[in-house]
């Protein structure tokens, strides 16, 4: 490993270059912001390619670590590392960030350069998050992430974007609050703000039980899981295309991440105690929430809904492993690693696939000016690649075998039948819900006759969109065809995080 | 061989990925020509593969091509398992799939006219065509070539979306996407079994691998595990029935069956290839594959033949009321897929994949005949509007003849060796359920003849019923049609005979099926037989070839003799002819209840859930909360630029102290 502190870099990198973009300003043409936009995006990417490639996969210790004293009188540490958690959350985080700059390319008319520099800090934050082992230190990018988000909701939102602001605000506010006290308390019976360290503190039953429900309010809500999860179709409704691509793909990952690095480690008691909880959360928004996006007009709600159910299978993934091991029926013990990992990958392709079903609705709102459902049929006789790109991405969503989106369910499914046979069987009908309420929403847009002159009036994609989709199609393809080197670098991390949480902390 | 192996799926993929992308630019020459080469190769060497096992008796291959990923000790792979089953499968699906490669140039000509004038869809939808059938030969063979669960999943689910793309092709069509996205979803109903059948195995085994897993079955048979409380299942019967959910929906049995008779909307083309000859055998062919676990689950063995019989005997009564050409075939096929079922819960496995083998080469050529007459009708397929096509269409009319003999089970024929030994078989099987099954698919064999020469009759004899303009146009389709309607002729005629004797009796499916003893029917069969002509001669004996001429001659009494009697008999029994014509009303009460159901279902979770409940009482209820703490707390904020200056030094104040100390 080099001494290059390279989380530093793709941490500062984007946010340097959106201070950058922000004093170029919008004088004159845009296209000048654009390209130095894509230059940073493409420039942090294949930087944190780096990540991969010097990742040693053999052990669960953090890698590329960096320590500095930040705030020495409370023990706040300017801290950053990987392991095979966090390191292909922050390289999703940096590939879709350059699929979103494009994707804003000709479209975002209103300060370009405002909304850009927004992405760039955006994606610096969230690679903080993802990268910061100093509670006080995550807590601080966990924040600072939600500005930028606001102001994009805010300024190049749709019509009701006040409410939905304002709705995300108070939802993530009060689970960020319970969040910062628990570690606030952690810090004073503990002495120490690093993450690792609070993974080895010992706790009380009682003080477990009521971090873990801080931490849950935190990092539900970020999910979202059922009954927490009311603010995400507005947020998306009124965010423009790359907000949406962004909170989809990436921001939601946050609250799954928060799990696995929080909620398991710190409070395995807690987490054991209250598994059924959140089974009980996570398979109602599979089926609850399959219902719902079922009968959604607007298509952004509907794959909104869609998001929340697939990120069910995220926490059910996490969560069921208790009980796998508790099950007598289960002789060999098998299934846990199985969960976790699924979990994972669930992540990692939920980004893809949304990222991509968002930018399909993108592309049709920027032709149409409208998200209704009923605005549109018959797509594809005047927009047959696009049509095409469209149907795979449904069939993504829809988890059919081939895409990343059955990879990571499929999983999932095995393993929660290792606990319990309702488990796995609640879950299996996302098969059915998936597809019914992606494919009949395909059916209505895309199928039957042109259904007016506006309609028939759509151009295809152009080259923008179409090196977009393409990108997006490969990731979820090749995801889907050999999950195994992306599967690979977590198991040393997920083996350590079970053993951890498989030892009682009373 | 392990290059030859995986060439076999890869050419049919290539021919697909190039006329599927490059498509505009190849032309419609350009893209059958590929696709055809692309089949045409993978036929080639299936049937070098068919040589090397059957003939040279190379031993069974079973190895990984790659690791797709290893999970807590599970390894998820992709690989090849080829033996004397694997093979035959192969060289059908190929065959028949490169006769309908070459029948598609005939078919879709004139395809432009299926498409609005503007459409761009339309404009590269031939090269399309060929794109999706060659990707289902590739997704079809990964299916059948596969030696894990895993990988037979893959394919299952592929060639389901193929079906779904090639349903709905001519998307401009109401009921085509109606009828895709209900095959879709139907088959994802029975894909919901399939799946926990999986995990299930997974679970008792650890292993996703065939070999693996068929030798653990036997150590399964004595567990049991709890499902609902206090009930204990025996885990080999869960994981056979959740298995068998899946080839319910795939194979379309009772009462998965809804999707079949739909997906008619697709072009003919693939209702011979896809929703006939191959794609719907899948679940008989993974029943097949599974052998070493059902044999060890009676239960198991119970609901399929209970359900095999039922599909056989109620979906051939509906075959008799229908007057849309390939709908009548589409019943019978679903009958038929009864009789497979059937001869699997019987645990003669090798007689259904006999009848299957048998039934792809004679159900494709009746489906490619039928869409012969379309063409020739200008598309019009009530049967009603045809008639004395005979004299227009010799090489049609002697080809369907010929499907329609080994359809109803002629001696001598193709069908006839493979479904009469079905019916002996069950005859001999001693299982709760095959008693009834032997009576239903007994009666079926009347069933089946009455309904195939009703449609043959009612096509080719009689007056000639069509309009003049029609009547003008009428005559024989070009080469590209009639080639592969002779080249099926041919095995539809001869293959059951000849195949007979090393299929069912001898060892050629050897270690590929395993049969317990206690069930071995076709052994018992196996005694009596002495050869193909013995075994025409012996079913003279019998009652199903008088129940089949009964039904040949009453359909030819009813409809050619005295065409009033069908008039009356319906108006007799209307009841029946309701039942019949509603489909015993399995459409409308799935609309009604899982349709309409589950989006009022959707609405009120929505409504009253997330609109009146979360948002309306705990999100507004905070939010006004906040603004009652807001109002207190707004004290504080006075506008005045002081005060916050003030607060700000206090502020930083504290936090230098903080520093100090």
């Amino acid at each position: 490993m080099s001494d290059l502190p390279l989380l530093s870099i793709l941490v500062w990198l984007p946010i340097l270059g959106g201070i950058a973009v922000l004093l170029a300003g919008d004088k004159g043409d845009a296209s000048g912001v654009r390209v130095m936009s894509l230059v940073f995006t493409i420039a942090t990417f294949l930087l944190s390619l780096g990540l991969y490639t010097g990742f040693d996969a053999s052990t669960a210790d953090m890698q590329f670590v960096e320590r500095h004293a930040w705030i020495p009188v409370f023990d706040i540490y300017y801290h950053f590392g990987v392991d095979g958690f966090s390191m292909p959350l922050i390289i999703l985080t940096t590939f879709t960030t350059i699929l979103v700059v494009i994707a804003g390319w000709e479209v975002i008319k209103k300060k370009p350069s405002q909304y850009l520099a927004a992405f760039l800090i955006m994606e610096g934050l969230m690679i903080g998050v993802f990268a910061a082992l100093d509670a006080i230190f995550f807590y601080v990018f966990w924040e600072a992430m939600l500005v930028p988000m606001f102001i994009l909701i805010g300024i190049w939102g749709g019509e009701r974007r006040v409410y939905a602001t304002i709705k995300f605000f108070i939802y993530t506010f009060i689970g960020s609050v319970f969040m910062l006290v628990a570690l606030i308390y952690m810090y004073f019976q503990g002495g120490s703000f690093a993450i690792l360290d609070m993974h080895e503190m010992s706790l009380s039953m009682n003080e477990q039980i009521l971090i873990f429900l801080a931490f849950l309010a935190a990092f539900a809500v970020k999910v979202p899981m059922w009954p927490v999860h009311t603010w995400l179709p507005d947020a998306h409704v009124e965010a423009p295309t790359g907000g949406s691509v962004i909170l989809a793909a990436i921001m939601l990952k946050i609250g799954g991440y928060g799990f696995i690095r929080f909620s398991l480690p710190i409070t395995p008691d807690a987490a054991h105690a209250l598994d059924w909880l959140i089974i009980l959360m996570s398979l109602v928004a599979v089926v609850y929430i399959g219902f719902v996006a079922l009968v959604q007009r607007d298509m952004k709600k509907l794959v909104a809904y869609s998001s929340i159910a697939h990120m069910g299978f995220v926490t059910l993934g996490l969560f069921v492993v208790f009980q796998i091991w508790e099950n007598p029926a289960n002789a060999t013990g098998n299934g846990a690693a199985l969960a976790v990992e699924g979990a994972m990958i669930q992540m990692i392709s939920h980004g893809f696939i949304s990222g991509a079903m968002f930018l399909m609705i993108g592309v049709l709102y920027d032709r149409m000016h409208t998200r209704e459902i009923s605005a549109y049929g018959g797509v594809v006789h005047s927009m047959p690649v696009f049509a095409a790109f469209s149907v795979f991405f449904a069939m993504a969503n829809a988890g059919l075998p081939g895409t990343s989106g059955f990879v990571g369910e499929f999983m999932v499914i095995i393993a929660s039948f290792h606990a319990n046979f309702w488990y796995a069987f609640l879950a299996a009908l996302t098969l059915i819900l998936g597809a019914a309420y992606t494919l009949w929403m395909v059916k209505r847009v895309f199928y039957g006759e042109v259904a007016n002159d506006n309609v028939a009036a759509l151009k295809d994609i152009n080259a923008r969109e179409l090196v977009i989709m393409t990108t997006l199609a490969v990731a979820v393809l090749a995801l889907g065809l050999w999950p195994a080197p992306v599967i690979d670098v977590m198991h040393a991390s997920v083996e350590n995080l079970l053993q951890h949480i498989q030892f009682s902390k009373l | 061989m392990d290059t030859l192996y995986l060439a076999i799926p890869l050419a049919s993929l290539i021919g697909a990925i190039i006329a599927g992308i490059f498509g505009a630019q190849i032309g419609r020459k350009g893209a059958h020509s590929v696709t055809i080469l692309g089949v045409g190769i993978s036929f080639m060497l299936s049937l070098i593969a068919l040589k090397h096992h059957v003939f040279d008796g190379a031993p069974v291959y079973n190895e990984s091509v790659y690791t797709w990923l290893v999970s807590d000790g599970i390894r998820f792979e992709v690989g090849f398992l080829i033996d004397n089953l694997t093979v035959m499968m192969m060289a059908v699906v190929t065959g028949v799939s490169l006769m309908v490669h070459i029948y598609t140039i005939g078919y879709m000509a004139d395809d432009l006219h299926n498409w609005p004038r503007t459409s761009l869809a339309g404009t590269n939808a031939y090269q399309r065509f060929f794109s999706y059938i060659s990707l289902f030969t590739f997704s079809m063979l990964m299916l059948v070539m596969s030696n894990n669960f895993m990988q037979l999943f893959f394919g299952w689910e592929a060639v389901g979306l193929v079906s779904y793309l090639l349903i709905g092709f001519w998307t401009v069509r109401p009921t085509a996407v109606y009828a895709n996205l209900k095959a879709f979803l139907v088959n994802r109903v029975g894909d919901f079994g399939f799946i926990l059948g999986i995990a299930a195995v997974v679970m008792y085994t650890g292993s996703l691998d065939y070999a693996d897993v068929f030798g653990k079955a036997e150590g399964l048979a004595g567990q049991s595990m709890s499902i609902f409380n206090g009930s204990e299942w025996s885990v080999i019967s869960v994981i056979c029935i959740l298995l068998f959910v899946g080839a319910m929906g795939k194979s379309a049995q009772i009462p998965l069956h809804v999707w079949l008779p739909d997906s008619m909307e697709g072009p003919t083309p693939i209702s011979a290839l896809i929703h006939a000859a191959t794609m719907v055998t899948a679940g008989i062919f993974m029943v097949a594959r599974m052998s070493p676990l059902y044999e060890y689950s009676e239960a198991a063995l119970s609901f399929i033949i209970v359900i095999g019989a039922l599909t056989a005997f109620l979906m051939g009564l509906i075959g008799i009321v229908q007057n849309d050409i390939k709908r009548v075939i589409a019943y019978s096929t679903l009958s038929q897929l009864g009789y497979m079922t059937v001869a699997l819960g019987a645990s003669a496995y090798s007689a259904a994949v006999f009848h299957l083998m048998t039934h792809a080469f004679f159900k494709a050529l009746l489906f490619l005949a039928a869409g012969s007459v379309i063409i020739a009708m200008h598309h019009e397929q009530d049967m009603r509007k045809m008639g004395g096509l005979k004299k227009y269409m010799p090489i049609t009319y002697w080809t369907s003849l010929i499907g329609t003999l080994a359809l109803i089970g002629f001696p001598g024929f193709s069908g006839f060796f493979s479904k009469d030994s079905i019916i002996e078989a069950v005859h001999h099987s001693t299982l709760p359920g095959a008693h009834f099954a032997y009576y239903a698919i007994l009666l079926g064999v009347f069933v089946t003849a009455f309904y195939s020469f009703r449609l043959f009759f009612m096509v080719f004899h009689g007056e000639e019923r069509m309009d003049q303009h029609t009547r003008e146009h009428l005559r024989e389709s070009p080469w590209v049609v009639t080639l592969p309607l002779i080249l099926l002729a041919i095995p539809s005629m001869f293959i059951g005979g000849m195949t007979i004797g090393p299929m069912l009796f001898g060892d050629y499916f050897g270690s590929a099926i395993f049969i317990a003893e206690q069930h071995d029917v076709l052994a018992e069969l196996g005694k009596n037989f002495h050869g193909a002509f013995a075994f025409v001669e012996h079913s003279f004996g019998g009652p199903a070839f008088y129940l089949a001429m009964a039904g040949l001659i009453s359909a030819w009494f009813i409809y050619m003799k005295s065409p009033q009697t069908a008039e009356n008999m319906k108006n007799r029994f209307i009841w029946l002819y309701r039942l019949l014509d509603n489909k015993y009303y399995f459409d409308d009460f799935n609309a009604a209840f899982f349709g309409a159901g589950s989006r009022l279902l959707g609405r009120e979770l929505w409504q009253q859930g997330d609109v009146k409940f979360i948002d309306g009482v705990l999100v507004n209820g905070s939010a006004k909360l906040v603004g009652w703490f807001a109002g207190v707390t707004r004290h504080l904020q006075t506008g005045y630029l002081y005060h916050y200056a003030f607060a700000m030094i206090i502020g930083v104040i504290v936090l230098l102290a903080m520093g100090i100390f």
